[in-house]
C-alpha cells in the first residue's frame, strides 16, 4: 500500500473527472452533475485511506512522499508529500467539494456559462487545492498557490451574481499583488539558498534547515506574509473578500472562504514560521496586534452588515484574526488550535454560507431585511441554520469551541492583553450571528418569505454531515489533534520556540526539589 | 578603400532613409526609406565582415535581405489595401490605431 | 561516604518518596461499582433531547413522555448514587470518573471526566428531581402548543447540559455545561419566536451571558497559566501557592461569570426580559436552576476564594448590591412574573453574598440555593397555574380575589410566599436567617442590608400575593371564570409545596456536616445570641408584610398610578439597568458598527479603488500620447535609438 502514490493519484483524478466534463456535449447538463459527483466522491475515498495509513508519530517530516525532479537546472523538483496540517487541511478540501457540488446542483443552470463548465472548474479547483496542501517543494507550492487563481476567477466571473466581474477581478487583482511579493521572496530566498549551500533549492525541508541572516529573513519574510495575509484575508487586506463571497456563488464562497484562504494561514505556519524563525519572532508582536484589530473589527463589521454573504464573509474575517493569532502566538496550543480552527471554520462558514444560498435561492434576495419569520414555514432550515450559526460563534460542545480556546489559552501565556482582548470577540459573536438568527428566522412571517419551502434530501445531505463532524469533533477531537499535535510540536521545534511554563509547580515536584536541598545543604555541612 | 569609408558611407545612407521616413508621407516613399536604412545596415554588416575576414556580417547581410523582402510583401499588400480603401497613400491619414 | 554517591542516593529517593506523595488528601477516589454509571446521569436526558430533534415530527405523540422518563431516570439514577455515597465515610465520597481524552495538547490536559462530591450531589438531585417535576407540570401547562414536542427536547437538553454543568470535573468541561444551559436556556426564552419580543428577549439573554462567559474563559486560562492544569484537582488542591493577585484576577473573572449566569448587578438585566419564555421554563431556568450556576461555581472555586480575600470581598459587595437591587425592582413590578425574576435576583443575590462570606457561608449559600429552589419553583408554577385559568393574564391588577377559584394553587403559593419570607418553620428561614446572622458575623453593614433585604421581601411578596389572591376581582372581560388547573400541574406545585415547608427544617444542621468535608464550615460567632438576631429579622419581615397588606388589601387601581414617588418610577424601569446599557453599549455600539461599516467602504476599499482608479486615469493620460501619426512614432524610436547609442557612447568614455 505505501508505494501507491497516493497524493498524486488523489490530485489528478479531479483533473482527469474535469477533461471528462469537458468532453461531454453541452446538453447533458444531469449527467455532468452527476459525473462531477461521482469523481470528487473518490478522492474523499482515497484521504481516508491515506489518513489510515497515516503514521501520526513518525519520525520523518513528511510522509506519503513522492519527488520528481522538474528543472533541475534551478534546484525545481515536483515533490509532495504530508504531514498533520497538511492532512487536514487535505482531507477538509476533499470532504467540502462533494458537499458544496451536493449543495450546489442548481446553481449553475440559469449561468452565463455552461454547466458541465461549472463543475469541472470545481474540480480543477480540487486539483490545485490538493497540490498546494501536498506541496513540499516551494516552487511547487507557489505553482499551484497561482493557479488556484485561474479556476476561482472563472467561477466568480462566470457564474457569480450581481457584481461578479467587479469581485472577479478585484479577486485576481489583489491575489496577483501577493503573488508577485511571493515570486519576488521566492527568488531571493533561491539565491539565498545558492550563496549558503553552493547549488539553490526550493526544497521545503533543505529551506528550513538554512541559517538565513536575520535581516534578510525580515525581508523576505514579508514578501510571503504579505501574500499570505492578502489570501487569509487579514484587516487590512480584506476587502476583496466580502465582495468576491457575495458576488459568487454560495458553492464557490465555500470553497474560496473555506479553503482557499486556508492556503494563506497555511503558508504562515508551514513556510512563514519554519523557514524564517528570526523574522517571526520579530513580526510576531505587530501581527498579532494586526489579528486583534482584526478579530474585532471584522465582528463589528459583521455586525452592521445588512446583506447575508458579506455578514458570513466578515465572521470569517474575524475567524481568521483567531487563526493568524494562535499561529504567531507561538505556543503549542495556540498552533494546535490555529490548525485546529481551520478545519472547524471550514466547516462552521461552510454550512452558513451553503444555508444563506439556500435562503437566497428561494426568496431571491441575499438582503436579511426582506427576511423574517423563516422558521414558520422551514423549521428544519432555521434548525440547522442556528446549529452552523452556534458553531460559527464557537459554542462549548462544538470543534470550533475547543480550538478557539486552544488559540485563547495558548497566546493568554505570552501575550495575555492580546487573548484578553481577543475573548471579547466572543461576545461580539454571539451578537452578529444571534442578530442574524432573530432578523431572518425569527418573528412574524414577513412578506415575500412565505414561498420558502423547508430544505430537501439533497440539500440536507449536504450540510448535516458538515454539522455531524463539528458536534463529533467538538465531542471527541482526539483523531484530529492527535495527528496536528506531532505536526505542531515539530514546527516548534523549527522555530526554536517553547511553551511557558506554569507559574506554580505541581506539589509533587516542588516538595521534590526542596528535600534535594535540603539533603545537599545537610552533606555540605556534614563535609565541612 | 578603409572600413571607415564604408561605414561613413552606411551612416550617410542610413540618415537619409531616417529623413525619409520621418519627413516624407507617401506610403511608398516612407517604405522604400525603411529599405535604404535597411540597405545601409547591410553595407555596414558587410563592411565589418570584410575588416574582420569572416563570413559572419555577410550571413547576417543575407538575413537582412530575407527579412526586408518578406517585410516587402506584407507591407506592400498593407499599403495597397489603405490605398484601395482610402485613395491616398498617405501615412498620416490612416490614424485608426491613435488611442 | 562519597559526598556525591550519597547525593544521588537522597536525589533519587527524594523523587521517590516525592512520587508516592498522595497528590492531595481529598482527591476523588476513581468511580467504581454503582458510580460508574454516572454518565447516564448526562446521557439520558441528551439522548431523550437527541431523538426528540432529530427524529422530529414523529415522535410528537410519545416525545413529551419520553422526555418525561428520561428526566426521571435521570433522577433515580441520582438518587441511587446518593445512596451509595451515603454508605460511604465523608473522605471517600468524591469519586471521578474519567470518560475519555478531550483536549490534549501538550500540557493543556483536559479529560471529559465526571466528578460526583457532596456538593454536586446535591445539585445533581435538585436538577433532576423539581427537573422531572416541571417535566410533568409542562405536560398539562404546553397541552395545545403545537411545538410540544420540541419544548420538552429543549427541557431534556437543559437537564443534560446542566447536570453536565455540575458533574463536571474540570473548568473547560464545566464550561461545556455553563454555555450548554446558555444555550437551552436561549431556546427556550425564544420559544415563541414568533414573539418579536421573545427573540430579542432570548438573544439579549445569551449575549450578556457571553459577557460572563468571557470571565469564565479568562479564569482557566488565567488557572491554566499558574497551575499548569484545568481540571479541579489541579487547580484546587493547593491555590494558595500562587501569588495573591494571580488568585484575586482568577477570583474576579470567576465573579463576572458568576454575574453572567446568576443575574447579578451589573449583568442582571437580561432576567426581566427571560420572562418571555413559557413559564415553566422561568420555573426551571431561571429560578430553581441555571441561574444558580454562579453560586455552584463560587462555592466549587472555594479553595481559590479562601486564598484571595479581595475577591470574597468583591463577590459579598455584589451579592449585597443585587439582594438589595431585586428586591425593590420586585416591589415595582406588575407583571407577576416579573415581580418573581426580581425576587429570584435577589434571593440568589442572598446567595452569592453567602459565598462572599467565606467558610461561614459556603453552606448557607447551598442551603439557601436548596430550598429556593423549591419555593421559587413553585410560586413560578402557581404563577403559570394562575395565567392558565386567566388567559394568559400577567398583570397582577387584573388579578385578585383567586383565593376562592383557585384554592390549590392558592395553598401551595401560600407555602412559598410564608417560605420565601422565612417565616418558621417554613423553609426560608431557616436558610435565611443563617445567612443574615453570618453576613453579621462577617461585618455589620452586609449584615444590616441582608437584614434590611428580608424586610423588603416581605413587602414585595406580601404585595404580590395580596393583589393576586385577596380582595376584590378585577379579571378583565375576556377571563371572567379563572378555574384551577389540571392534576397533572397541581400534583407538581403540592410536592413543591410541600418541601417549601419541611426542606428547611430537615436540613437544617445535617447540610453543614455534609458539604463541610468539600467547602469546609465555620461556624458564625456573634456578639448576640442568634434567637435575637432571628426575633429581629422576624420582626421586619411582619413589619413589611403588614404594611404591604394594608395597602393592597384594598382597591388596586387597574393601571398603574403615574404620579409616584421617584424610587418607584426607577423600579419600574428595573433601576435604569436597561437605560444604562442602551446608553453605554447599545447607541454607542450601533454607532461603532455603523462608522466602521463607513470606514471599511469609504476608508479601506476606498483607498485599494482609489489606487485602481488613479492607475486607471494616469494610463487614460498615458494613451493620449499615442497620437496615430505613424511619423511620429517613427520619431520617438529615433529618439529612444539615439538615447541608447549615446548613452552607450557616454558609458564607453
Amino acid at each position: 500500500m505505501s508505494s501507491l502514490p497516493w497524493l498524486t493519484t488523489i490530485g489528478v483524478i479531479p483533473l482527469i473527472g474535469a477533461l471528462i466534463l469537458l468532453a461531454l456535449p453541452k446538453e447533458s447538463t444531469e449527467l455532468a452533475k452527476k459525473i462531477a459527483l461521482g469523481v470528487s466522491l473518490l478522492p474523499l475515498l482515497l484521504v481516508i485511506g491515506m489518513a489510515l495509513n497515516f503514521d501520526a508519530n513518525s519520525e520523518s517530516e513528511f510522509q506519503f512522499v513522492q519527488s520528481y525532479e522538474w528543472i533541475p537546472t534551478f534546484g525545481i523538483s515536483f515533490s509532495v508529500g504530508v504531514d498533520g496540517i497538511s492532512l487536514i487541511l487535505i482531507a477538509l478540501s476533499v470532504i467540502l467539494v462533494p458537499l458544496v457540488i451536493l449543495a450546489g446542483w442548481n446553481d449553475a443552470d440559469d449561468a452565463m456559462g455552461s454547466v458541465k463548465g461549472y463543475f469541472a472548474l470545481l474540480l480543477i479547483l480540487e486539483t490545485f487545492m490538493i497540490g498546494v496542501f501536498a506541496a513540499t517543494d516551494v516552487f511547487l507550492f507557489y505553482v499551484f498557490f497561482e493557479a488556484m487563481l485561474i479556476p476561482v476567477y472563472f467561477l466568480i466571473g462566470r457564474y457569480g451574481g450581481p457584481g461578479r466581474q467587479y469581485a472577479a477581478v478585484k479577486f485576481l487583482l489583489y491575489s496577483l499583488v501577493g503573488g508577485l511579493l511571493m515570486l519576488a521572496a521566492l527568488i531571493g530566498l533561491y539565491v539565498v539558498s545558492a550563496q549558503e549551500l553552493g547549488t539553490g533549492t526550493f526544497d521545503f525541508t533543505t529551506l528550513t534547515n538554512l541559517n538565513i541572516d536575520p535581516g534578510t529573513q525580515k525581508l523576505l519574510f514579508l514578501g510571503f506574509f504579505i501574500a499570505f495575509a492578502i489570501k487569509a484575508p487579514l484587516v487590512p487586506f480584506h476587502t476583496w473578500l466580502p465582495d468576491a463571497a457575495s458576488a459568487s456563488t454560495p458553492g464557490t464562497a465555500v470553497l474560496l472562504v473555506g479553503v482557499l484562504d486556508k492556503v494563506g494561514t497555511f503558508g504562515m505556519i508551514k513556510l512563514c514560521l519554519p523557514i524564517f524563525p528570526a523574522a517571526s519572532e520579530f513580526y510576531a508582536p505587530a501581527i498579532i496586534v494586526l489579528c486583534v484589530v482584526g478579530i474585532i473589527y471584522g465582528a463589528l463589521l459583521a455586525i452592521g452588515q445588512t446583506d447575508l454573504k458579506r455578514l458570513i464573509a466578515y465572521t470569517s474575517i474575524s475567524h481568521f484574526g483567531f487563526i493568524g493569532l494562535g499561529i504567531f502566538a507561538m505556543t503549542t496550543q495556540a498552533q494546535s488550535g490555529s490548525t485546529f480552527y481551520m478545519l472547524n471554520h471550514g466547516f462552521s462558514t461552510g454550512a452558513l454560507f451553503l444555508i444563506a444560498g439556500f435562503l437566497m435561492t428561494r426568496r431571491g434576495s441575499r438582503l436579511i431585511a426582506d427576511f423574517g419569520g423563516v422558521y414558520r414555514v422551514a423549521p428544519v432550515l432555521a434548525g440547522l441554520f442556528l446549529i452552523a450559526g452556534l458553531s460559527s460563534l464557537s459554542l462549548p460542545g462544538m470543534s470550533s469551541f475547543i480550538s478557539e480556546f486552544l488559540v485563547l489559552v495558548g497566546t493568554f501565556e505570552k501575550y495575555t492583553v492580546a487573548a484578553v482582548i481577543a475573548t471579547f470577540g466572543i461576545v461580539f459573536a454571539a451578537l452578529y450571528i444571534l442578530l442574524m438568527y432573530q432578523r431572518t428566522m425569527t418573528g412574524p412571517l414577513k412578506d415575500g418569505c412565505e414561498k420558502i419551502t423547508d430544505v430537501k434530501g439533497r440539500e440536507a445531505l449536504a450540510i448535516i454531515p458538515m454539522l455531524v463532524l463539528i458536534v463529533a469533533l467538538g465531542v471527541y477531537p482526539k483523531p484530529v489533534l492527535d495527528v496536528v499535535n506531532p505536526a505542531v510540536e515539530r514546527i516548534m521545534i523549527q522555530t526554536g520556540q517553547r511553551d511557558p511554563e506554569p507559574t506554580v509547580k505541581p506539589l509533587g515536584e516542588t516538595q521534590a526539589t526542596e528535600r534535594v536541598q535540603e539533603a545537599v545543604e545537610a552533606i555540605e555541612g556534614g563535609a565541612r | 578603400m578603409s572600413t571607415t569609408h564604408y561605414l561613413v558611407l552606411s551612416a550617410i545612407l542610413f540618415s537619409l532613409g531616417v529623413l525619409g521616413v520621418l519627413v516624407r508621407r507617401n506610403a511608398i516613399i516612407v517604405f522604400m526609406c525603411v529599405e535604404m536604412m535597411l540597405n545601409a545596415s547591410n553595407l555596414a554588416f558587410v563592411a565589418f565582415a570584410q575588416q574582420n575576414g569572416n563570413l559572419n556580417g555577410q550571413t547576417i547581410a543575407f538575413f537582412v535581405m530575407v527579412v526586408a523582402a518578406a517585410e516587402v510583401v506584407v507591407g506592400l499588400a498593407i499599403i495597397m489595401t489603405i490605398y484601395r480603401t482610402r485613395r491616398s497613400a498617405s501615412v498620416d491619414e490612416p490614424n485608426l490605431l491613435k488611442y | 561516604m562519597n559526598i556525591s554517591s550519597t547525593l544521588a542516593s537522597v536525589v533519587a529517593s527524594g523523587q521517590i518518596e516525592a512520587s508516592n506523595i498522595d497528590p492531595s488528601v481529598n482527591a476523588p477516589a476513581v468511580a467504581t461499582g454503582a458510580f460508574s454509571f454516572m454518565w447516564l446521569l448526562i446521557a439520558l436526558p441528551l439522548l431523550g433531547a437527541a431523538i426528540l430533534l432529530i427524529f422530529g415530527k414523529r415522535t410528537d405523540k410519545w416525545g413529551p413522555y419520553l422526555a418525561i422518563a428520561m428526566s426521571c431516570g435521570a433522577f433515580i439514577v441520582g438518587a441511587v448514587m446518593y445512596l451509595t455515597m451515603l454508605g460511604l465515610p465523608a473522605n471517600d465520597r468524591p469519586v471521578n470518573l474519567h470518560i475519555w481524552d478531550w483536549v490534549i495538547v501538550g500540557d493543556f490536559q483536559a479529560p471529559i471526566g465526571m466528578q460526583l462530591d457532596q456538593l454536586s450531589i446535591i445539585f445533581v438531585l435538585l436538577i433532576t428531581f423539581v427537573g422531572s417535576l416541571i417535566h410533568i407540570y409542562s405536560l398539562g401547562y404546553m397541552k395545545h402548543d403545537p411545538e410540544k414536542r420540541k419544548f420538552f427536547a429543549y427541557l431534556n437538553l437543559f437537564v443534560a447540559a446542566m447536570l453536565l454543568l455540575v458533574t463536571a470535573d474540570s473548568y473547560l468541561l464545566l464550561y461545556v455545561g455553563w454555555e450548554g444551559v446558555g444555550l437551552a436556556s436561549y431556546l427556550l426564552i425564544g420559544f415563541w419566536q414568533y414573539k418579536p419580543s421573545a427573540a430579542v428577549a432570548a438573544k439579549k439573554a445569551f449575549v450578556v451571558n457571553r459577557v460572563g462567559d468571557v470571565g469564565l474563559s479568562i479564569a482557566i486560562m488565567l488557572m491554566f497559566v499558574t497551575f499548569g492544569s484545568v481540571t479541579f484537582s489541579g487547580v484546587l488542591e493547593d491555590p494558595a501557592a500562587a501569588n495573591e493577585s494571580t488568585l484575586t484576577w482568577i477570583g474576579l473573572a470567576l465573579l463576572l461569570a458568576a454575574c453572567g449566569k446568576s443575574a447579578q448587578f451589573p449583568l442582571q438585566s437580561w432576567l426581566l426580559d427571560a420572562m418571555e419564555g413559557p413559564t415553566p421554563v422561568s420555573a426551571l431556568i431561571h429560578a430553581a436552576t441555571m441561574v444558580t450556576a454562579g453560586v455552584y461555581l463560587i462555592v466549587r472555586s472555594a479553595p481559590i476564594f479562601d486564598a484571595a480575600p479581595d475577591a470574597r470581598t468583591a463577590v459579598m459587595v455584589i451579592g449585597a448590591i443585587t439582594l438589595i437591587f431585586g428586591a425593590i425592582i420586585g416591589c415595582a413590578k406588575d407583571d407577576i412574573k416579573k415581580a418573581l425574576a426580581g425576587s429570584t435576583m435577589s434571593q440568589i443575590g442572598y446567595m452569592i453574598l453567602a459565598a462572599g462570606l467565606g467558610p461561614v457561608g459556603y453552606v448557607f449559600a447551598i442551603f439557601h440555593l436548596v430550598t429556593h429552589g423549591f419555593f421559587k419553583a413553585n410560586m413560578f408554577l402557581g404563577a403559570g397555574s394562575i395565567m392558565h385559568g386567566m388567559n394568559d393574564q400577567l398583570d397582577m391588577r387584573r388579578f385578585g380575589a383567586l383565593r376562592k377559584v383557585m384554592v390549590i394553587t392558592f395553598i401551595t403559593f401560600s407555602c412559598g410566599w410564608l417560605a420565601i419570607m422565612g417565616v418558621p418553620p417554613f423553609a426560608g428561614f431557616y436558610s435565611k436567617d443563617k445567612i443574615i446572622e453570618a453576613a453579621f458575623g462577617v461585618n455589620v453593614i452586609v449584615g444590616a442590608v441582608a437584614l434590611l433585604g428580608a424586610g423588603i421581601t416581605a413587602f414585595y411578596m406580601t404585595r404580590l400575593w395580596t393583589m393576586t389572591f385577596t380582595g376584590k376581582s378585577r379579571w378583565t372581560d375576556d377571563n371572567k371564570h379563572p378555574h384551577e388547573s389540571s392534576a397533572v400541574m397541581w400534583i407538581p406545585m403540592a410536592i413543591l409545596a410541600f418541601l417549601s415547608v419541611v426542606a428547611g427544617f430537615m436540613l437544617a444542621g445535617a447540610i453543614e456536616t455534609w458539604l463541610a468535608p468539600v467547602t469546609g464550615f465555620e461556624e458564625t460567632e456573634l456578639a448576640v445570641s442568634s434567637l435575637v438576631m432571628e426575633c429581629a429579622s422576624l420582626a421586619l419581615v411582619v413589619l413589611g408584610a403588614t404594611i404591604a397588606y394594608l395597602q393592597y388589601r384594598r382597591d388596586v387601581p387597574l393601571v398603574a398610578p403615574q404620579h409616584v414617588s421617584p424610587l418607584t418610577v426607577a423600579a419600574r424601569q428595573d433601576l435604569y439597568g436597561d437605560a444604562f446599557n442602551e446608553e453605554v453599549f447599545m447607541r454607542p455600539g450601533q454607532w461603532l458598527t455603523r462608522s466602521m461599516v463607513f470606514f471599511d467602504n469609504r476608508g479601506i476599499d476606498a483607498l485599494v479603488n482609489g489606487i485602481a482608479a488613479s492607475l486607471g486615469g494616469l494610463s487614460g493620460r498615458m494613451r493620449r500620447i499615442q497620437t496615430g501619426f505613424a511619423r511620429s512614432y517613427a520619431l520617438s524610436m529615433l529618439a529612444g535609438a539615439v538615447i541608447v547609442v549615446a548613452t552607450l557612447i557616454l558609458v564607453r568614455m
